[in-house]
Protein backbone atom coordinates (compact mmCIF):
# COMPACT_ATOMS: atom_id res chain seq x y z
CA UNK A 1 0.00 0.00 0.00
CA UNK A 2 1.78 3.15 -1.20
CA UNK A 3 -0.13 5.15 1.50
CA UNK A 4 1.35 6.50 4.77
CA UNK A 5 -1.30 6.70 7.80
CA UNK A 6 -2.40 10.48 7.23
CA UNK A 7 -3.36 9.35 3.62
CA UNK A 8 -5.16 6.41 5.01
CA UNK A 9 -7.22 7.96 7.24
CA UNK A 10 -8.16 10.29 4.18
CA UNK A 11 -9.04 7.13 2.35
CA UNK A 12 -11.26 6.13 5.04
CA UNK A 13 -13.44 8.82 5.91
CA UNK A 14 -14.00 9.33 2.21
CA UNK A 15 -14.85 6.26 0.87
CA UNK A 16 -18.13 6.67 1.85
CA UNK A 17 -18.65 10.03 0.25
CA UNK A 18 -17.83 13.55 0.96
CA UNK A 19 -20.53 15.64 2.19
CA UNK A 20 -23.16 17.50 0.35
CA UNK A 21 -22.28 20.97 2.57
CA UNK A 22 -20.59 24.55 1.03
CA UNK A 23 -17.64 23.80 2.73
CA UNK A 24 -16.96 19.93 2.46
CA UNK A 25 -13.32 20.08 2.84
CA UNK A 26 -13.35 22.02 5.91
CA UNK A 27 -15.99 19.48 7.72
CA UNK A 28 -13.71 16.89 6.60
CA UNK A 29 -10.55 17.98 7.69
CA UNK A 30 -12.42 19.30 11.23
CA UNK A 31 -13.67 15.11 11.71
CA UNK A 32 -9.30 14.16 10.98
CA UNK A 33 -8.16 16.71 13.28
CA UNK A 34 -6.20 18.43 10.28
CA UNK A 35 -6.51 22.12 8.63
CA UNK A 36 -8.28 22.49 5.15
CA UNK A 37 -5.25 23.71 3.06
CA UNK A 38 -3.43 20.28 4.72
CA UNK A 39 -6.52 18.26 3.80
CA UNK A 40 -6.84 20.00 -0.15
CA UNK A 41 -2.94 19.43 -0.72
CA UNK A 42 -3.16 15.72 0.66
CA UNK A 43 -5.87 15.46 -2.36
CA UNK A 44 -4.19 16.72 -4.85
CA UNK A 45 -1.23 15.00 -4.47
CA UNK A 46 -3.47 11.92 -4.43
CA UNK A 47 -5.10 13.13 -7.80
CA UNK A 48 -1.08 13.42 -9.20
CA UNK A 49 -0.57 9.98 -8.51
CA UNK A 50 -4.03 8.77 -9.74
CA UNK A 51 -5.19 7.33 -6.17
CA UNK A 52 -8.18 9.85 -7.17
CA UNK A 53 -9.52 9.58 -10.44
CA UNK A 54 -11.75 12.39 -9.96
CA UNK A 55 -14.25 13.69 -7.24
CA UNK A 56 -18.00 13.60 -8.73
CA UNK A 57 -21.66 11.93 -8.30
CA UNK A 58 -22.00 7.99 -9.24
CA UNK A 59 -25.38 8.17 -10.52
CA UNK A 60 -27.92 4.94 -10.69
CA UNK A 61 -28.38 4.42 -13.85
CA UNK A 62 -31.71 2.42 -13.40
CA UNK A 63 -32.69 5.12 -11.89
CA UNK A 64 -32.21 7.43 -14.89
CA UNK A 65 -34.45 5.11 -17.09
CA UNK A 66 -31.08 3.55 -18.29
CA UNK A 67 -32.41 0.07 -17.42
CA UNK A 68 -31.34 -1.80 -20.26
CA UNK A 69 -27.25 -2.73 -19.23
CA UNK A 70 -25.72 -5.51 -21.42
CA UNK A 71 -22.52 -6.61 -20.63
CA UNK A 72 -21.18 -7.55 -24.51
CA UNK A 73 -18.15 -9.71 -24.37
CA UNK A 74 -16.22 -11.11 -27.69
CA UNK A 75 -13.79 -14.00 -28.75
CA UNK A 76 -11.09 -11.94 -30.50
CA UNK A 77 -8.42 -12.78 -32.38
CA UNK A 78 -5.20 -11.83 -30.01
CA UNK A 79 -3.05 -10.91 -32.47
CA UNK A 80 -5.87 -7.88 -33.08
CA UNK A 81 -7.29 -7.45 -29.80
CA UNK A 82 -5.29 -4.81 -29.22
CA UNK A 83 -6.16 -2.47 -31.86
CA UNK A 84 -10.00 -3.35 -32.20
CA UNK A 85 -10.47 -2.81 -28.61
CA UNK A 86 -8.86 0.38 -28.89
CA UNK A 87 -11.84 1.07 -31.47
CA UNK A 88 -14.77 -0.23 -29.29
CA UNK A 89 -13.34 1.55 -26.45
CA UNK A 90 -13.74 4.79 -28.43
CA UNK A 91 -17.50 4.31 -29.50
CA UNK A 92 -19.63 6.67 -27.54
CA UNK A 93 -21.88 4.73 -25.83
CA UNK A 94 -19.51 1.97 -24.48
CA UNK A 95 -19.17 2.94 -21.05
CA UNK A 96 -16.23 1.14 -20.15
CA UNK A 97 -14.17 -1.74 -22.16
CA UNK A 98 -11.18 -4.34 -21.21
CA UNK A 99 -8.92 -7.47 -22.29
CA UNK A 100 -10.00 -10.08 -20.04
CA UNK A 101 -8.35 -13.86 -19.50
CA UNK A 102 -10.53 -16.45 -21.53
CA UNK A 103 -11.93 -19.00 -18.93
CA UNK A 104 -12.04 -22.22 -21.42
CA UNK A 105 -13.61 -23.90 -22.11
CA UNK A 106 -16.67 -22.29 -20.52
CA UNK A 107 -15.74 -18.71 -21.31
CA UNK A 108 -14.30 -18.18 -24.83
CA UNK A 109 -14.52 -14.38 -24.69
CA UNK A 110 -11.33 -12.05 -24.17
CA UNK A 111 -13.03 -8.17 -25.04
CA UNK A 112 -15.71 -6.69 -22.64
CA UNK A 113 -17.34 -3.42 -23.73
CA UNK A 114 -20.78 -2.49 -21.66
CA UNK A 115 -23.32 -1.10 -22.77
CA UNK A 116 -26.39 1.08 -21.19
CA UNK A 117 -29.46 1.93 -22.79
CA UNK A 118 -33.29 2.82 -22.22
CA UNK A 119 -34.37 -0.54 -23.43
CA UNK A 120 -33.03 -3.84 -24.60
CA UNK A 121 -33.45 -2.75 -28.34
CA UNK A 122 -31.06 -0.03 -27.82
CA UNK A 123 -28.55 -2.08 -26.43
CA UNK A 124 -29.26 -4.50 -28.99
CA UNK A 125 -28.53 -2.06 -31.97
CA UNK A 126 -25.51 -0.77 -30.11
CA UNK A 127 -24.23 -4.34 -29.68
CA UNK A 128 -24.68 -4.89 -33.51
CA UNK A 129 -22.50 -2.23 -34.69
CA UNK A 130 -19.36 -3.68 -32.32
CA UNK A 131 -20.11 -6.55 -34.47
CA UNK A 132 -19.60 -4.65 -37.84
CA UNK A 133 -16.64 -3.05 -36.52
CA UNK A 134 -15.08 -6.46 -35.14
CA UNK A 135 -15.96 -8.21 -38.56
CA UNK A 136 -14.12 -11.58 -38.99
CA UNK A 137 -11.20 -10.73 -36.20
CA UNK A 138 -14.84 -11.67 -33.74
CA UNK A 139 -15.17 -16.06 -33.76
CA UNK A 140 -18.19 -15.62 -31.14
CA UNK A 141 -19.76 -13.10 -28.87
CA UNK A 142 -22.62 -12.73 -26.44
CA UNK A 143 -24.37 -10.41 -23.96
CA UNK A 144 -25.53 -10.61 -20.22
CA UNK A 145 -28.28 -8.66 -19.78
CA UNK A 146 -27.88 -7.63 -15.44
CA UNK A 147 -31.46 -8.43 -13.75
CA UNK A 148 -30.45 -6.98 -10.25
CA UNK A 149 -27.82 -4.97 -8.55
CA UNK A 150 -26.63 -6.75 -5.57
CA UNK A 151 -23.98 -4.42 -3.93
CA UNK A 152 -22.75 -1.43 -4.94
CA UNK A 153 -20.04 0.22 -2.44
CA UNK A 154 -16.96 1.00 -3.92
CA UNK A 155 -13.79 0.69 -2.12
CA UNK A 156 -13.63 -0.32 1.34
CA UNK A 157 -10.66 -0.37 3.41
CA UNK A 158 -10.33 -2.91 6.10
CA UNK A 159 -9.41 -0.84 9.16
CA UNK A 160 -5.65 -1.22 10.43
CA UNK A 161 -4.76 -0.99 14.49
CA UNK B 1 -40.18 8.07 -14.35
CA UNK B 2 -36.61 9.40 -12.23
CA UNK B 3 -39.07 12.70 -11.53
CA UNK B 4 -36.52 14.80 -12.39
CA UNK B 5 -36.57 18.17 -13.86
CA UNK B 6 -34.53 20.00 -16.70
CA UNK B 7 -32.32 21.57 -13.92
CA UNK B 8 -31.60 18.20 -11.95
CA UNK B 9 -30.40 16.42 -15.18
CA UNK B 10 -28.07 19.40 -16.01
CA UNK B 11 -26.43 19.50 -12.62
CA UNK B 12 -26.65 15.55 -12.39
CA UNK B 13 -24.55 15.63 -15.41
CA UNK B 14 -21.95 18.63 -13.87
CA UNK B 15 -21.76 16.71 -11.01
CA UNK B 16 -20.37 13.85 -12.93
CA UNK B 17 -17.16 15.88 -13.63
CA UNK B 18 -14.33 16.38 -11.51
CA UNK B 19 -15.26 18.52 -8.54
CA UNK B 20 -12.34 21.30 -7.51
CA UNK B 21 -10.10 21.57 -4.64
CA UNK B 22 -11.30 24.51 -3.24
CA UNK B 23 -12.83 25.68 -0.04
CA UNK B 24 -16.32 26.45 -2.18
CA UNK B 25 -16.71 23.47 -4.84
CA UNK B 26 -20.44 23.32 -5.48
CA UNK B 27 -20.10 27.38 -5.53
CA UNK B 28 -17.92 26.66 -8.61
CA UNK B 29 -20.53 24.01 -10.37
CA UNK B 30 -23.17 25.99 -9.26
CA UNK B 31 -21.70 29.15 -11.08
CA UNK B 32 -20.80 27.20 -14.33
CA UNK B 33 -25.06 26.39 -14.35
CA UNK B 34 -25.92 30.13 -13.44
CA UNK B 35 -27.41 28.90 -10.26
CA UNK B 36 -27.09 29.33 -6.55
CA UNK B 37 -24.70 27.30 -4.56
CA UNK B 38 -27.41 26.53 -1.57
CA UNK B 39 -29.97 25.28 -5.18
CA UNK B 40 -27.17 22.23 -6.15
CA UNK B 41 -26.65 21.27 -2.93
CA UNK B 42 -29.85 21.16 -2.18
CA UNK B 43 -30.83 18.94 -4.98
CA UNK B 44 -27.79 17.22 -4.76
CA UNK B 45 -28.90 16.52 -1.53
CA UNK B 46 -32.22 15.31 -2.56
CA UNK B 47 -31.04 12.68 -5.71
CA UNK B 48 -28.98 10.97 -3.24
CA UNK B 49 -31.64 10.93 -0.66
CA UNK B 50 -33.65 9.63 -3.50
CA UNK B 51 -30.93 6.93 -4.48
CA UNK B 52 -30.62 8.48 -7.84
CA UNK B 53 -27.12 9.46 -7.05
CA UNK B 54 -25.37 6.64 -5.37
CA UNK B 55 -22.24 8.37 -3.87
CA UNK B 56 -20.75 11.46 -4.48
CA UNK B 57 -17.16 11.54 -3.77
CA UNK B 58 -14.12 10.86 -4.46
CA UNK B 59 -13.48 7.87 -7.46
CA UNK B 60 -10.68 5.25 -5.74
CA UNK B 61 -8.36 3.92 -7.75
CA UNK B 62 -7.40 0.54 -5.88
CA UNK B 63 -4.70 -0.11 -8.19
CA UNK B 64 -2.68 2.91 -8.10
CA UNK B 65 -2.51 3.01 -3.78
CA UNK B 66 -0.96 -0.81 -4.63
CA UNK B 67 -4.31 -2.36 -4.36
CA UNK B 68 -6.22 -4.44 -7.06
CA UNK B 69 -9.33 -4.88 -8.99
CA UNK B 70 -10.62 -8.27 -10.45
CA UNK B 71 -14.09 -9.32 -11.90
CA UNK B 72 -15.34 -12.11 -10.99
CA UNK B 73 -17.90 -14.71 -11.37
CA UNK B 74 -19.84 -17.86 -10.47
CA UNK B 75 -22.14 -19.82 -11.63
CA UNK B 76 -24.84 -20.04 -9.09
CA UNK B 77 -27.29 -22.70 -8.52
CA UNK B 78 -31.08 -20.65 -8.42
CA UNK B 79 -32.07 -23.10 -5.36
CA UNK B 80 -28.98 -21.52 -3.76
CA UNK B 81 -28.82 -17.71 -5.32
CA UNK B 82 -29.83 -15.99 -1.92
CA UNK B 83 -27.82 -18.48 0.36
CA UNK B 84 -24.94 -17.54 -1.59
CA UNK B 85 -25.28 -14.32 -2.05
CA UNK B 86 -25.54 -13.43 1.25
CA UNK B 87 -21.92 -14.88 1.71
CA UNK B 88 -20.31 -12.86 -0.65
CA UNK B 89 -21.92 -9.69 0.01
CA UNK B 90 -20.43 -9.90 3.69
CA UNK B 91 -16.94 -9.79 2.33
CA UNK B 92 -15.53 -6.57 2.60
CA UNK B 93 -13.88 -6.87 -0.55
CA UNK B 94 -16.76 -7.00 -2.71
CA UNK B 95 -17.56 -3.62 -3.90
CA UNK B 96 -20.05 -4.62 -6.55
CA UNK B 97 -22.17 -7.72 -7.28
CA UNK B 98 -24.86 -8.11 -10.09
CA UNK B 99 -27.03 -10.29 -10.87
CA UNK B 100 -26.95 -11.04 -14.98
CA UNK B 101 -29.12 -13.55 -17.20
CA UNK B 102 -26.43 -16.61 -18.17
CA UNK B 103 -25.26 -19.42 -16.56
CA UNK B 104 -22.61 -17.46 -14.88
CA UNK B 105 -25.23 -15.34 -13.11
CA UNK B 106 -23.34 -13.73 -10.45
CA UNK B 107 -20.69 -11.36 -11.15
CA UNK B 108 -18.76 -9.02 -8.98
CA UNK B 109 -15.80 -7.02 -8.66
CA UNK B 110 -13.31 -7.90 -5.53
CA UNK B 111 -10.92 -4.42 -4.90
CA UNK B 112 -8.17 -5.20 -2.29
CA UNK B 113 -5.45 -3.48 -0.86
CA UNK B 114 -2.57 -5.71 -2.05
CA UNK B 115 -2.67 -7.93 -5.53
CA UNK B 116 -2.24 -11.16 -3.13
CA UNK B 117 -5.61 -9.94 -1.63
CA UNK B 118 -7.54 -10.77 -4.76
CA UNK B 119 -6.47 -14.36 -4.17
CA UNK B 120 -7.31 -14.73 -0.78
CA UNK B 121 -10.88 -13.22 -1.18
CA UNK B 122 -11.55 -15.48 -4.34
CA UNK B 123 -10.56 -18.62 -2.25
CA UNK B 124 -12.23 -17.60 0.84
CA UNK B 125 -15.53 -17.31 -1.56
CA UNK B 126 -14.59 -20.34 -3.06
CA UNK B 127 -14.60 -22.48 0.61
CA UNK B 128 -17.56 -20.43 2.02
CA UNK B 129 -19.80 -21.20 -1.00
CA UNK B 130 -18.12 -24.79 -2.55
CA UNK B 131 -18.39 -22.98 -6.09
CA UNK B 132 -15.65 -22.33 -8.44
CA UNK B 133 -14.82 -18.53 -8.54
CA UNK B 134 -13.86 -17.10 -12.27
CA UNK B 135 -11.31 -14.71 -11.85
CA UNK B 136 -11.37 -12.65 -15.25
CA UNK B 137 -8.22 -9.81 -14.28
CA UNK B 138 -8.12 -6.77 -16.70
CA UNK B 139 -5.11 -6.95 -18.76
CA UNK B 140 -5.60 -4.26 -20.73
CA UNK B 141 -8.22 -1.36 -20.26
CA UNK B 142 -9.52 0.54 -23.24
CA UNK B 143 -11.70 3.45 -21.96
CA UNK B 144 -12.46 4.85 -18.35
CA UNK B 145 -14.69 7.82 -18.46
CA UNK B 146 -17.65 6.50 -17.65
CA UNK B 147 -20.18 9.43 -17.55
CA UNK B 148 -23.94 8.51 -17.70
CA UNK B 149 -25.84 11.41 -19.56
CA UNK B 150 -29.02 11.90 -17.52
Amino acid sequence: MKLDRTDRDIVAALQGGLPLVAAPYAQVAAELGMDEAALIDRLKAMKARGIIRRIAAAPNHYRLGMVANGMTVWDVDDAQVAELGALVGALPFVTHCYERPRALPDWPYNLFAMVHGSNRDEVEEKRARIADLLGGACRAHDILYSTRILKKTGLRLRRKG
Amino acid sequence: MSGLDDLDRAILNAAQEDLPLTHRPFAALAGRLGIGEAEVLARLHRMKQAGIITRFGPFFDAAAMGGAFCLCAMAVPRADFETVLTKVNAMPEVAHNYERAHRLNMWFVLATETPEGIEAAAEAIERETGLTVHRFPKLQEFYIGFRVAA
